[in-house]
């Protein structure tokens, strides 16, 4: 591995392996911001059994909540099914496997991520059900 | 087995955590395109997170999530800090030591609304006697 001027170890090949160092990294920082206010609202700000439809409704009705939502899923998708993709380079060697394996790891990043994309832009409140945040239980 | 030190279980946990943190979030997109069947379907879901087993899986997750983003800062610092690589072993300490904190934090607020329910099923036997 070449030694960069910096401080430690980078790959510097610059292919794929090369982005996907980085993209961690990237990545990984942004999540942290976003997964720990992610988890503050969700579970802290109120018990997560609040986080009903009209609690949803009233944070998509403003369209800031809704691409945060969807930078949060691309983010952790892609982060994460890299990680996978990696795990299935450090243990499948076969060359049939390592198709099947890597092509589900694919069909799995487009599926959920279609998923999500369609929940996030499709929904849509009726607006009789715009009430208060936590109908309580 | 190869005895490895800090440093190998540090990356054991944080490939175990990862791909458990993966398999939550496809669970997780699912569970949340219930959204697209209307309030009655959404919401019987949501209260299937007031099941204590769901909120002790919450727990779980919350604990590889502290410990994955703690663990990636560390790995960032190895690589990016002139005296990252020296410090490693305290830093992992220090990962650990965060998330144990951050963890019980977190469990008042997950299992804190059901503690009076806990603490009956557990005093109804009792009841039950007299």
């Amino acid at each position: 591995m070449r030694m960069s001027t910096g401080f430690g170890p980078r790959p510097a090949g610059g292919g794929f392996e090369t982005f996907s160092w980085y993209f961690f990294r990237v990545s990984g920082v942004v999540l942290i911001f976003m997964v720990i206010i992610h988890l503050i609202i969700m579970h802290a700000s109120n018990d997560v059994s609040c986080t009903t439809y009209q609690f949803v409704a009233a944070r998509y009705a403003n369209p800031f909540w809704r691409l945060y939502d969807w930078v949060l899923l691309t983010l952790a998708l892609t982060h994460g099914v890299n990680g996978l993709r990696i795990v299935i380079d450090d243990y499948v060697h076969s060359r049939g496997w390592r198709l099947t394996l890597l092509s589900a790891a694919g069909l799995l990043l487009l599926a959920f991520f279609m998923l999500g994309t369609i929940t996030l832009i499709t929904f849509h409140a009726p607006a009789t059900n715009l009430g208060p945040a936590c109908l309580g239980h | 087995m190869y005895k490895g030190q800090s440093g190998m279980w540090s990356w054991l946990f944080h490939r175990v955590s990862g791909l458990a943190i993966l398999l939550f979030l496809f669970i997780h997109i699912v569970d949340i395109s219930l959204l697209g069947f209307g309030p009655q379907v959404y919401d019987e879901g949501i209260a299937f997170f007031d099941t204590i087993i769901v909120r002790l899986l919450s727990l779980a997750l919350i604990a590889a999530v502290l410990y994955h983003a703690l663990n990636g800062v560390r790995i960032m610092f190895i690589d990016f800090w002139r005296k990252g690589v020296y410090y490693q072993k305290p830093m992992f300490a220090g990962v650990m030591a965060i998330t144990i904190v951050a963890f019980i934090v977190f469990c008042f607020f997950v299992i804190g609304p059901v503690i009076p329910g806990v603490a009956a099923w557990f005093v109804q036997p009792l009841a039950k006697l007299h």
